[in-house]
């Protein structure tokens, strides 16, 4: 490593530290999380804030030590893009096997209703019906 | 700062990479392990950048592409194959 001007150095350390931190808070997400799709939503931390973090530090030392350097937000173009759909066929595969849930995580499918504009509404109105 | 910085973005990552293996083998379905196996690659590509600042070489880019785009491909087709049971049909 290169010795950085103060504000650089500090500037991408700090980057670094937020990345990392948010990583290993999404991997202990995905550890301790009850079910499959309270787990499915845990890891996205991993993949836009802690590479994300990463990939801006990284920037900030390349383009302060060298020249003006960019090629690093190929990777973070890439990853915010293939994330979204990839969690999208594992929730996809995760109802499609119909994985036990907890009780909090709800099924939307057994309540179509609920998938309108007023779902909270209806979802209020159906728990006090189901109160009386 | 940043020889504080990013030893200390190493710890955190073996950490997390700790507690993703520890979910690849507990499982309980087989999507867990692909999500597991999906955060592995990522952590993992985060720790090649990050040992590429460690020894100031832009040689890790290209490799941390490569496991993007092969990560991606392979968490593609294993999904597909949990849905469809079939991969290429």
């Amino acid at each position: 490593m290169l010795e950085l001007p103060t504000w650089a150095d500090y500037l991408a350390s700090f980057f670094i530290i937020i990345g990392a931190s948010f990583a290993a808070v999404g991997s202990y997400g995905l550890l301790r999380l009850p079910d499959f799709m309270t787990r499915l939503h845990a890891p996205t931390k991993n993949t836009t804030l802690g590479v994300g973090g990463i990939i801006l530090g990284s920037i900030v030392y390349f383009s302060v030590s060298d020249s003006l350097s960019l090629h690093e937000l190929l990777i973070a173009i890439f990853l915010f893009m293939t994330a979204p759909i990839s969690a999208h066929l594992l929730a996809k595969a995760g109802l499609h096997l119909e994985y036990k849930m907890i009780s909090s995580t709800r099924d939307l499918r057994e309540h179509p209703e609920d998938y309108s504009d007023k779902s909270q509404h209806t979802a209020k109105e159906r728990d006090s019906e189901r109160a009386d | 700062m940043l020889a504080f910085a990013v030893p200390f973005a190493f710890v955190m990552f073996s950490i997390a990479l700790l507690m993703n293996i520890y979910r690849l083998f507990l499982g309980p379905d087989a999507a867990d392990r692909i999500l597991a196996l999906d955060t592995i690659y990522i952590n993992s590509l985060a720790l090649l950048i990050l040992l590429g600042i460690w020894h100031n070489s832009t040689a890790y880019f290209e490799a941390a592409v490569l496991i993007a785009m092969l990560g991606f491909i392979g968490t593609i087709a294993a999904t597909k194959f949990l849905l469809r049971g079939d991969i290429i049909e």
